[in-house]
């Protein structure tokens, strides 16, 4: 249907397309992108936006108070989660949900009024799944590093009766190994569902007004627009969440590792 | 569908986005997590200590008022207590003074009385003496003047004495 009417591909927002730039890493071709290009943008913002907070007034101003917001976010849920210990844990996790948190809102500007391409970067899960292998091998180092082979016993939860052990233990595996997928799957999975539902809403509406019989294509396309506004609104909420879930969900799992059950 | 694909062995692009996340990410995490968190995370610190300090020096400052203010009023309640004391021990004092100064005075007058008292005895005894005599002589002219019999004074004198006294 995209392809009959319109040239128009939900897909195409995430097309990866050289910048130029290219040097050769290991064997590799490693090339500036869109995609690095719209990291890197999220950096930048997340710098600024960071070093309007560091001026470290006794009373905030709205910036500080907004910035000390976010670290305050992040090191509460630290504590809440893990305790004193959290702190540790605290710049990474930050760090983790302020670059995913920047990623998602920078997808979302209407950048292509202006004919700009945004590009979601974590639309993709080659960049989530990396960043959820992070999280899982600080995990494993933290764990075995601090308790050793002790750290097995993660998979025979507290209280648990000798004989359910067999049975136990290998769901607990298989849970725990399961963390890095569902990580960077859930992530990658919200961001691309969202933006490709407003693309073919989009659709909706610029075929609606192209259509022949242009009275019922109007009725299609103004609803159409009604409810992209509303989706909009949903996917803002939706990229505060995934990253909340995202820095929420690692923090646990550091708590397993440093904890235990 | 790009993020599958990029994932496929025969892709361009795998490489460089691996590449530009570990590099834009070891920079946010040095740059922002290393050193803006950690300055930012300060100064939360910094005011929640200087908060809870001053509201521990308040909460000093309000025991302090609160035993200044149990100091002078115990103060003030053995001052009102001196007082009362002293007051009491002037009214017992200005008494006695009186019930002496009294006393004194009616001892004074005790003695003035007893004094005009036996001064009316004598006066009263002269007196008497004199009715005597004057009636003595009266009786005896009396009786010369009646009789033409002379009475002697003495004699006069005991009849009178006689009958004055029963």
């Amino acid at each position: 249907m995209a392809a009959e009417s319109g040239k128009i591909d939900p897909m195409h927002q995430f097309e990866v397309t050289p910048l130029g730039g290219g040097f050769n890493l290991g064997g590799h071709e490693v090339v500036f992108t869109n995609s690095a290009l719209w990291m890197v943008v999220a950096a930048i913002t997340l710098g600024l936006f960071m070093w309007g907070g560091m001026r470290r007034q006794l009373v905030p101003g709205r910036w500080q108070a907004a910035v000390e917001g976010f670290t305050g976010f992040i090191s509460s849920m630290m504590m809440a989660n893990i305790g004193t210990e959290g702190r540790r844990y605290t710049p990474y996790v930050f760090s983790l949900f302020m670059f995913i948190l920047f990623c998602n809102l920078l997808g979302m500007l209407p950048l292509g009024v202006l004919g700009l391409h945004p590009f979601t970067v974590t639309s993709h899960i080659a960049i989530t799944g990396v960043l959820a292998l992070i999280s899982f091998a600080i995990v494993l180092v933290v764990g075995f590093w601090r308790h050793g082979l002790h750290f097995f016993s993660l998979f025979v939860p507290h209280g648990t009766p000798l004989p359910m052990i067999p049975i136990i233990a290998p769901i607990e595996f298989v849970s725990f190994m399961v963390r890095p997928f569902s990580l960077g799957l859930r992530l990658f999975v919200a961001m691309t569902a969202g933006h490709v539902l407003l693309k073919v809403l989009s659709g909706f509406v610029i075929n609606g007004f192209n259509a022949e019989t242009l009275w019922l294509g109007s009725i299609v396309s103004v609803l159409s627009f009604t409810l992209m506004i509303g989706i909009s609104a949903l996917e803002l909420l939706v990229a505060g969440i995934q990253a909340y879930v995202f820095a929420l969900l690692t923090s646990l799992y550091i708590n397993d590792a440093v904890n235990l059950h | 569908m790009p993020q599958i694909a990029q994932l496929t062995a025969d892709n361009w692009y795998l490489a460089s986005q691996l590449f530009w996340l570990l590099v834009v990410f070891a920079g946010i995490y040095v740059v922002i997590g290393r050193g803006m968190l950690p300055k930012i995370e300060a100064t939360v610190d910094a005011r929640d200590r200087k908060v809870a300090d001053d509201l521990a020096a308040a909460k000093a400052a309000h025991a302090a008022a609160d035993a200044l203010e149990e100091n002078y009023r115990q103060q003030g309640d053995a001052s009102r207590a001196a007082a009362q004391k002293a007051v009491a021990e002037a009214k017992d004092k200005a008494a006695k003074d009186a019930e002496k100064r009294l006393a004194k005075v009616d001892a004074e007058l005790g003695e003035k009385l007893s004094a005009a008292e036996t001064d009316v005895a004598a006066a009263r005894k002269s007196a008497m003496a004199e009715i005597e005599s004057v009636a003595a002589e009266a009786a005896s002219d009396l009786v010369a003047k009646l009789s033409g019999a002379k009475v002697a004074a003495g004699d006069a004198k005991a009849a009178v004495k006689a009958v004055l006294h029963g």
